[in-house]
């Protein structure tokens, strides 16, 4: 039987998450368990949403640099307002959604490159989270935790999580028309607008979907930390670009993968704890992540060459 | 006027607006220790810009994003080698002009043996080299030599040395774009790479060498930058990452390759350190300060735009 190019393309991410469990219940069984795929798994359901958020960006041939300090800001609104007043606390993040699609038009009609755009924006969400939460603090809505922190049976939260997360964003982004529409920009932003599309309008569309899984991210991570804090998502930024680019999507050409990234977002952060298993000294810890990043780099190419032999 | 149609005008026009802003607020009571201080840390960004523009102008999606843990490295190791005595400058200068280089090397092989984009494949690489960092530097901060400790903060007739430093630096590369094959090269390269390649130029040797340049020029602004501010610290290249990017655009480098712009990147930044200082000045906080910086770089974006679509 010959596979079909999205079942290869999806074959090495999901072999590297496989291979990285099970050399972690290996060293450790005991994580073998639903706690223990919960302390496992549990901070990957918000790396998840912004992973889906970026691909999403990156799906018309954009990346947003202000995935990390985005991510913060929700977070700092859902500590303080979303806690407090939950309707303005909605308002606002339904205002940031928006700012996010407004950008995404800026973008296309004055034809600028979207890394620096992003890299202002990312000042700007900055400053905003400083101004809302000068100091860690804050607590999340009491439903945000119980979501979180509820015991589903069979699975853990954050595996239900995860698959619930990689089904949604599959079906919007591989199945829906919409999704069809963005990755056509992506792919040949001409031909769609000559086939009466409004550009403007997908484009819009993409930065504003992006923002909501963006603000999921945020609410979730408040829901796991139950405190915020304006940097506590920095590292976001380029966790999901690598996320994206582990589970199978590219930087142009509308090609992506909504369960490739949910699969590269799981696979970064078991990375982590997989090395702690193994001892490594905590000084190695991030390089490490970096050679693990390599070597699943290095297993697509090998893939890839094999398909093209074929 | 022919003035106007320079790319690099509207960085330095930006710079010159913020610099008068904040010494009309001071009354020119700090025009000398304002001009100093910016020409001193800009001499920074412009040393790690330069970099970032060679790697930029090479063409769409490659960027150098293993800067800020170069810089750690570079400065880590050197200093650490020097350990105070003066009569090991030169060797220590040496270890760090290596260190970029191999990290240089080790980031094209990457991006060419795994065809991985540059993007991803320098992330990667920083990640290494940060571990590597903190595994050397143990968490110590060794002082550099006295000797290159005064020199990195001295200054000759007002100017501050790592900024006459910086300069015979952006003299040095913009010799190399303007007037040698190489900058022909890149410009090419980034033009068109499969153009290029047709047209018989050695698009891998030429690569190579500017992701080795690009680090090598982080490597010796992370020397610099540990002299001056008296050791190397695990996190001094971090604010170093979006600043070298930012400079190289603000300054009128294409985004999508192929045309650099020396004097853009000195104007936008003496701009990015001028923006902090006067917010310092006129008293706001670390948030509202962000705040302006964010709208400023996409004020400063959009006009530069602007004027790309008028002509």
């Amino acid at each position: 039987m010959r596979m079909s190019a999205e079942t290869v393309r999806l074959a090495v991410p999901a072999l590297s998450l496989a291979v990285l469990l099970g050399a972690v219940f290996w060293l450790q069984p005991r994580a073998m368990s639903y706690t223990g795929l919960n302390l496992l798994f549990n901070l990957a359901v918000p790396i998840a949403l912004a992973t889906i958020a970026q691909m999403i960006i990156m799906a018309v041939n954009d990346l947003d640099l202000s995935m990390g300090t985005f991510v913060s800001l929700v977070a700092c609104v859902t500590g303080t307002y979303l806690h407090d007043t939950p309707w303005l606390g909605a308002l606002i993040l339904l205002g940031l959604i928006g700012c996010y699609a407004l950008v995404g038009v800026v973008i296309y009609l004055r034809n600028l490159p979207s890394i620096v755009v992003t890299l202002g924006l990312s000042f700007v969400w900055a400053g905003l989270s400083v101004l809302l939460l000068p100091s860690p603090g804050g607590a999340p809505p009491d439903w945000v935790t119980w979501v979180m922190k509820s015991k589903p049976p069979v699975a853990p939260m954050a595996i239900v999580a995860s698959v619930v997360i990689a089904v949604v964003a599959h079906l919007i982004i591989m199945r829906s028309s919409f999704g069809v529409l963005i990755r056509g920009v992506g792919g040949n932003q001409r031909s769609v607008e000559r086939a009466g599309w409004s550009v403007v309008g997908a484009r819009a569309g993409a930065y504003a979907l992006a923002a909501c899984f963006a603000v999921a991210a945020g609410v979730a991570l408040v829901g796991l930390t139950t405190s915020a804090d304006a940097n506590i998502a920095l590292r976001y930024t380029l966790l999901s670009i690598a996320g994206v680019i582990l589970g199978g999507g590219e930087f142009i050409g509308g090609r992506v993968s909504a369960i490739g990234a949910v699969i590269g977002a799981l696979t970064l952060t078991l990375a982590g704890s997989f090395l702690s298993f193994l001892h490594i000294s905590p000084d190695w810890q991030i390089g490490a992540q970096g050679m693990i990043l390599i070597v699943v780099l290095g297993l697509r190419l090998a893939l890839n060459r094999l398909e093209g032999a074929r | 006027m022919n003035m106007f149609r320079k790319p690099w005008i509207w960085s330095w026009a930006a710079a010159l607006a913020v610099w008068l802003a904040t010494i009309a607020v001071t009354a020119g009571a700090s025009t000398a220790g304002l001009s100093q201080a910016a020409l001193t840390f800009a001499a920074f960004s412009v040393v790690v810009g330069l970099g970032q523009m060679l790697v930029i102008t090479l063409g769409p999606g490659n960027i150098d994003l293993s800067v800020p843990a170069t810089m750690t490295l570079a400065g880590t190791l050197a200093l650490k080698y020097m350990d105070t005595q003066n009569g090991l400058i030169a060797q220590g200068l040496a270890i760090s002009v290596l260190c970029g280089g191999v990290i240089g090397v080790l980031n094209y092989a990457l991006i060419k043996a795994l065809r991985i984009p540059p993007i991803i494949a320098t992330l990667s690489m920083s990640f290494i080299v940060q571990s590597a960092a903190i595994w050397w530097n143990r968490g110590l901060r060794i002082k550099p030599p006295p000797v290159l400790a005064d020199f990195a903060i001295g200054s000759v007739l007002g100017v501050p040395n790592v900024a006459l430093i910086a300069f015979v630096l952006s003299v040095g590369v913009w010799v190399l774009l303007h007037r040698t094959v190489y900058g022909r090269w890149i410009a090419a390269i980034g033009q068109s790479l499969a153009a290029a390649r047709m047209a018989g130029i050695p698009v891998d040797g030429v690569r190579l060498f500017t992701y080795m340049g690009c680090a090598v020029l982080a490597a010796l602004c992370g020397f610099l930058l540990s002299c001056f501010s008296g050791g190397a610290a695990l996190n001094m290249g971090a604010e170093y990452l979006l600043m070298s990017i930012a400079v190289v655009v603000i300054g009128g480098t294409a985004v999508a390759g192929g045309d650099s712009n020396v004097p853009g990147i000195w104007g936008a930044s003496l701009f990015m350190f001028l923006v902090v200082s006067m917010l310092n000045t006129y008293g706001f906080d670390a948030g509202v300060r962000l705040l302006m910086t964010g709208f400023i770089i996409i004020a400063v974006i959009l006009v530069a735009s602007g004027r790309k679509a008028a002509r």
